[in-house]
């Protein structure tokens, strides 16, 4: 009964989320995806900015955590003592527990000082040849989202990565080793290719988290729906203009346009998750036969 | 030694140091939020934040009193919602499921576990707010207790699972009934995994603002009832920060600290009791 009803709140999840977005769809169809403007007075709404926000975002923060978050798992499982390591996972589980609020408040009040004052001025004059890095600072930015979410997201890539290194089999490390290659040489050239489907599986996690995010996006990312080729623009987010928005949206077609964008977000983070998960599955069952 | 050799030695060592510096980076974050959120949090917390209501803009002072009982209450709304379908869910999945169902089962969750908090906000919003034409702590409850489900169904699955076979076993030879088995033996054996599971799981949605913006919404004032707009901290800390009063941040990091020290309390103990536990069935 109760395994059933958690598939049945699923299943009514996306039917009110579908139903209740009607309105839009028809006006707009397809057509709501690649809309620029999005102007609620004059009922004109389009997707376009919000999503490539949020695409932005999130490569920017994957961009930062993958290498991050692969490295450090490579630290925990391959070289760190037990003790070391096992202390070092525990604070980064404690990591994952922060509130997103928390990180969006440190976001506002350090995060963007620094970038305003130190990061982006010093970027503008090295490599402000490059469209990424032009335009007036304002420090609340499309930067400044990407790197908060980078943030957030490395504890995710970090603990399942690591698992995944771990379940590597000793053989493997100590055949590279013993045909006299490096440390690194057999970490990189053999555990990593061995373990890469699930270190992929943690990085399409950590891309979902990415996109839902919410609260410390919409804190430090600008909140402002325009498309700019630029990392110091303000931008905006499909999460963050639900969250903003929501409260004050007027009129049905406003809201449902809004409940659209909540689908949208659902959906892409649902097939995204379906996949890693499925990876996931299937991979802890190869390793299960070879075990 | 070759030059290729010393290379190799040379990028060894580098590449091993690099991966070093990662890890060290990324667990420096957490104790720089804990230092800013002592510092700044600390500097302007005091008995009156726990005690007073926030005060008009413009005038020191005051608390959040209300966000905190709020916050409290809908915890409790949700873990009506959660706690019995997480714990149903949990036990069906290890005890009675068959192979296929389960698998479904087991996948739905995960997947809702995956779905944004600001969606679940949405959904909440469609089934409480949409009908009652207002914000209401019902629907803010609603919203944390669907985003509890997942955790609380995985957490019971996996602390049963934990259970020997050879106590049901000796149960089943008693002739007791399968269910029986289950409430009477292997519920209590699992119970304290089942415990720090649903701990787990509240300081998870504790600090969900999210799904409380437009379900629960905000109140500067007591909340007068169960359908009424309700304070919560999190959603306090988000209108705290991001308004153009100094005042205000003040508090916002006073209520940063409250609730991070709460979220992080409430983990460190859950994963000690487990870990405890763990040494002790071995033992």
């Amino acid at each position: 009964m109760a395994a059933a009803s958690i598939i049945a709140v699923t299943v009514m999840l996306v039917y009110q989320l579908y139903t209740n977005s009607s309105l839009p769809r028809q006006k707009f169809g397809l057509g709501f995806f690649l809309g620029r403007t999005w102007d609620p007075v004059g009922g004109d709404f389009g997707a376009l900015p919000f999503i490539y926000g949020t695409m932005v975002s999130s490569a920017l923060a994957l961009l930062v955590a993958v290498p991050l978050g692969v490295g450090a798992a490579i630290f925990l499982s391959e070289l760190a003592p037990p003790r070391i390591s096992s202390a070092l996972t525990f604070v980064i589980e404690l990591l994952a527990a922060v509130p997103s609020v928390i990180y969006g408040l440190l976001g506002i009040f350090v995060l963007v000082p620094v970038l305003r004052q130190g990061v982006m001025p010093f970027l503008k004059t090295t490599l402000g040849f490059l469209p990424l890095f032009k335009g007036p600072i304002y420090g609340v930015s499309m930067l400044a989202g990407g790197l908060v979410l980078a943030i957030m997201i490395v504890p995710f890539i970090i603990s399942v990565s690591r698992e995944v290194l771990m379940a590597v089999p000793v053989e493997q490390r100590e055949a590279a080793l013993g045909l006299g290659a490096t440390k690194w040489e057999s970490t990189w050239q053999v555990v990593v290719p061995f373990a890469r489907v699930g270190i992929f599986a943690s990085v399409f996690l950590a891309l979902a988290r990415a996109l839902g995010e919410t609260m410390a996006v919409t804190m430090v990312i600008g909140n402002d729906p325009k498309i700019s080729a630029s990392l110091f623009a303000p931008g905006y987010s499909i999460a963050a203009v639900i969250a903003n928005e929501f409260t004050e949206a007027t009129g049905d077609l406003y809201l449902q346009a809004l409940i659209e964008l909540g689908l949208v977000l659902f959906l892409l983070t649902i097939l995204i998750n379906g996949l890693a998960r499925l990876v996931i599955i299937a991979t802890a069952q190869k390793g299960a036969v070879q075990g | 030694m070759s030059i290729r050799t010393r290379w190799r030695k040379l990028v060894n060592v580098v590449m091993l140091s690099l991966t070093g510096v990662c890890a060290l980076a990324t667990v420096s974050v957490l104790f720089f939020i804990l230092g800013y959120l002592l510092w700044y949090g600390g500097k302007s917390l005091n008995w009156a934040f726990f005690t007073q209501l926030p005060t008009p803009v413009g005038e020191p002072g005051g608390g959040m009193a209300n966000a905190i009982v709020g916050s409290g209450k809908l915890l409790l709304l949700a873990s009506l919602v959660g706690i019995p379908i997480g714990l149903l869910g949990g036990i069906y999945l290890a005890e009675f499921g068959g192979r296929a169902f389960s698998f479904f089962v087991r996948y739905t969750t995960d997947l809702l576990n995956g779905v944004p908090s600001i969606v679940m906000g949405i959904f909440a919003y469609t089934i409480i707010v949409l009908p009652m034409k207002h914000f209401s702590a019902f629907a803010g409850g609603l919203a944390l207790g669907v985003m509890m489900i997942p955790i609380a169904v995985r957490t019971t699955e996996e602390s049963l699972r934990a259970v020997p076979v050879m106590l049901r076993e000796g149960a089943l030879a008693l002739g007791t009934s399968k269910w029986r088995t289950v409430a009477t033996v292997v519920m209590p054996a699992a119970m304290r995994g089942i415990v720090t599971g649903v701990m787990l799981t509240l300081a998870r949605v504790a600090g969900e603002t999210a799904p409380l913006l437009f379900t629960a919404f905000s109140n500067r004032f007591w909340s007068s009832g169960w359908d009424q707009p309700i304070a919560s901290l999190p959603v306090m800390i988000y209108t705290y920060a991001i308004a153009p009063y100094d005042d205000w941040h003040r508090q916002a990091w006073a209520a940063g600290l409250v609730l991070l020290a709460l979220v992080l309390i409430a983990n460190v103990g859950a994963r000690l009791v487990i870990s405890r536990g763990i040494s002790f069935r071995r033992a």
